[in-house]
């Protein structure tokens, strides 16, 4: 089971830091240009692009954004994975071996998703960076002052926030496409019309506990 | 040895078994035939105990499936090896992977005494060199020969095989029939096969079963299906032209 774990965390953590770093890093450099782009009025100091930068890529980009991605990435790989096994008989193989097929197919993913938030952390470490890296080298802000507005007024909660809701989503990318794809009928087109019915209702779960997570914890 | 007793399985309005009583042999190929829909497939899953007939009972070796605890059951699933129509086998783990499986999932042996036992199998199907190559690598009738190996690897006592000559060309689903059959009288094992290919029928079939619209309708021998009047056995054997004239043949000669 370990071996499981240790494969699954590599196929879906370390498999999809590129696609989260890549566009954790834009939408950064997008959030920050959007603020200062409307932050037209010389009284508003320009440090305040740093705070909007980070409050939107920590409590919002980073955990939500990345997930749905996530969702698309890696429940289509879970969903489709599971449902050929399905499909080509595998797992009536592992039935009839006596192994209890949804625990060793699903539970090392769900475990493999709660290393999750280390993904979600380097996300909006390099959102950041790419809202710096926005800032500087399009001189919407000078450095210190966006580095100023990075450090100003940090609630540490959000960040506790913000993990609460990668943990419950991490759950939600890990059951739900394996849900799917465990108990598909058919043959390969309706492995591809599991995909995309788990990444439906994926992203509305998603969409439906951060709206409900945002209001229990910040509301 | 195998026991069923009066079986019934429904799915919604459709009765697939209707009280299908028979017995399989220890050490004897036994096979199932019957056109497409007469249940061998559902019958076959009920023996695997992947479906749960509604009525009747499974025997193995005088322990009623039913009757026994989740536990006894998966400890009894262990005894059993299946080969299923399409193999499959595990297209992430390569052949040696996939042999080795059982054996790492249920056994607390080091690997290299795991390794052995995957060659000794490996070889015994012909399949020494392919130690290192994906199922995606390989053609049909290794990934049979693959299938089969891992199917006996943990030495079961009963051995499944759901159309395992599907797919293949004539001489090489000889060779599995064969190996088959060769696995079976070496082993001692219960081999049940669930086939459409008369010629397995005719080669290995030392117990045939013929089912249709999910109850038993004929069971013999290969040797007694030559002489049997049943229309539906004759009817469904002897659907091709080669097969008639073989068994216009025999009775010429027998008369």
């Amino acid at each position: 089971m370990k071996t499981l774990i240790l494969k699954e965390i590599d196929e879906l953590i370390y498999g999809s830091m590129g696609i989260i770093i890549f566009i954790a890093f834009f939408i950064g450099g997008v959030v920050t240009i959007q603020t200062a782009l409307n932050l037209t009025s010389p009284l508003i100091p320009k440090s305040l692009i740093g705070f909007a930068t980070r409050q939107s890529v920590i409590l919002e980009f980073a955990p939500t954004f990345t997930s749905i991605i996530m969702v698309g990435k890696v429940g289509s790989y879970i969903t489709s994975s599971i449902g050929t096994m399905r499909v080509t008989e595998q797992i009536d193989a592992l039935e009839v071996m006596g192994v209890n097929s949804l625990n060793y197919l699903v539970f090392p993913k769900i475990i493999a998703m709660m290393f999750y938030p280390f993904a979600v952390a380097i996300a909006m470490y390099v959102g950041i960076l790419g809202g710096w890296v926005a800032a500087v080298f399009g001189e919407y802000a000078p450095s210190g002052e966006f580095i100023q507005g990075l450090q100003l007024d940090l609630i540490p909660f959000h960040i506790t926030y913000a993990f609460i809701k990668t943990f419950v989503f991490a759950f939600c990318i890990a059951t739900i496409p394996s849900f799917h794809g465990f108990y598909m009928k058919g043959g390969a087109l309706e492995v591809g019309k599991a995909s995309t019915t788990a990444f439906v209702w994926t992203s509305v779960v998603i969409i439906i506990s951060n709206y409900v997570l945002t209001q229990l914890l910040l509301g | 040895m195998i026991e069923v007793d009066n079986i019934h399985k429904s799915f919604g309005d459709s009765h697939v078994l209707k009280g299908v009583t028979t017995c399989f042999d220890q050490g004897k190929t036994n096979l199932i035939i019957g056109q497409s829909g007469s249940g061998k497939t559902v019958f076959l899953k009920c023996l695997l105990g992947l479906f749960v007939p509604e009525q009747g009972s499974i025997c193995y070796s005088g322990q009623k499936y039913g009757e026994l605890t989740s536990d006894q059951q998966r400890d009894l699933r262990q005894e059993m090896g299946m080969v299923f129509q399409g193999s499959a086998l595990f297209d992430s783990m390569t052949v040696s992977e996939n042999v080795m499986f059982p054996m790492d999932m249920f056994t607390k042996q080091s690997k290299a005494e795991m390794q052995d036992r995957v060659d000794f199998v490996l070889e015994r199907v012909n399949l020494i060199d392919a130690h290192h190559k994906f199922p995606s690598e390989i053609s049909g009738g290794m990934q049979k020969r693959v299938a089969i190996a891992r199917a006996i690897v943990m030495r079961p006592k009963y051995l499944f095989c759901d159309e395992p000559n599907s797919g293949l060309d004539p001489k090489t689903a000889i060779l599995i029939d064969n190996l088959i059959k060769e696995i079976t009288e070496e082993y001692n094992i219960t081999t049940v096969i669930n086939t459409h290919d008369m010629n397995s029928v005719m080669e290995i079939g030392e117990k045939i079963i013929f089912l249709k619209d999910g109850h038993k309708e004929w069971e013999g021998t290969n040797k007694e299906i030559f002489k049997t009047d049943n229309e539906s056995v004759t009817d469904f054997v002897y659907s091709s032209e080669l097969f008639k004239k073989v068994r216009q043949m025999y009775i010429e000669e027998r008369n």
